[in-house]
């Protein structure tokens, strides 16, 4: 089962050099092609805060990775991290089935208010300057409102 | 609508606030804002882990998710929320606890 889709975010310490991110980079991606999976994008966030420390450490390198593969590739790959002492912390999380679901929505909206646009004999896409301005409402300013911590 | 005494116009994701069954008291009437979704009212479907702008004004300064009844949220958003939220804290761009 090729077909799933999980994204791999992991944390590097901070003073890791650009040589060792790339050194496991090519780590993570020799074992996603030998397990037949391919990684669609990389994606480097750069150093960030952590929310909190991680193994004294108060900052970190985030690194996140999508691959498309099977269960047993990230199977593999969590373990490999978790022996690794490079890696402070990392997670995997399936996206695909969510990706779905929001593509879904996002179209069946997208048509529903098309048609509905045409039903009043309008053109189906919405022409600038029509109807409410965004901030003609008072949203957002108090929304939180009575909020006791 | 055919059944009068329906609430009317209680689309859904509306959240629209009852009025409270114990209403504090008879002195004053409380005065509350309907709360709507941010979720429903903005058209966000999608509630990812990794934004956490979105996520920020959900977890107060304690570290603790904003339960519904404060932030109106629906209950379907609330439990996407909820599990966005826990991710964030798992890889640090959310914490668990602030004291």
């Amino acid at each position: 089962m090729a077909d799933r889709q999980y994204e791999l975010v992991y944390i590097l310490p901070p003073d890791s050099t650009e040589q060792q991110s790339t050194e496991l980079h090519a780590q993570v991606e020799a074992v996603v092609s030998r397990m037949a999976g391919q990684i669609e994008r990389t994606e480097n966030w750069g150093r960030r805060r952590l929310a909190y420390e991680i193994a004294h450490f108060k900052e970190g390198v985030y690194v996140l990775e999508v691959i498309n593969g099977g269960g047993d590739l990230m199977k593999e790959l969590d373990r490999r991290l978790r022996v690794m002492d490079l890696v402070i912390r990392h997670m995997v999380v399936r996206v695909d089935e969510e990706k779905k679901v929001v593509d879904r929505t996002r179209t069946k909206r997208q048509s529903e208010s098309e048609r509905r646009r045409v039903k009043r004999g309008l053109p189906p896409q919405r022409q600038p300057g029509e109807g409410r301005s965004a901030d003609s409402e008072d949203d957002g300013d108090d929304r939180f409102d009575g909020v006791e911590v | 609508m055919a059944f009068g005494q329906g609430r009317s116009g209680g689309g859904r994701g509306r959240g629209d606030k009852k009025p409270g069954d114990k209403e504090k008291g008879q002195r004053r009437p409380m005065f509350r804002r309907r709360k709507v979704c941010k979720f429903c009212a903005d058209k966000i479907d999608d509630i990812n882990y990794k934004d956490v702008k979105l996520l920020g004004p959900f977890v107060p300064e304690r570290g603790k998710i904003l339960p519904r009844r404060i932030s109106g949220t629906c209950a379907m958003h609330q439990r996407k929320l909820q599990t966005a939220i826990k991710r964030a804290r798992q890889i640090a761009l959310i914490p668990y606890v602030t004291d």
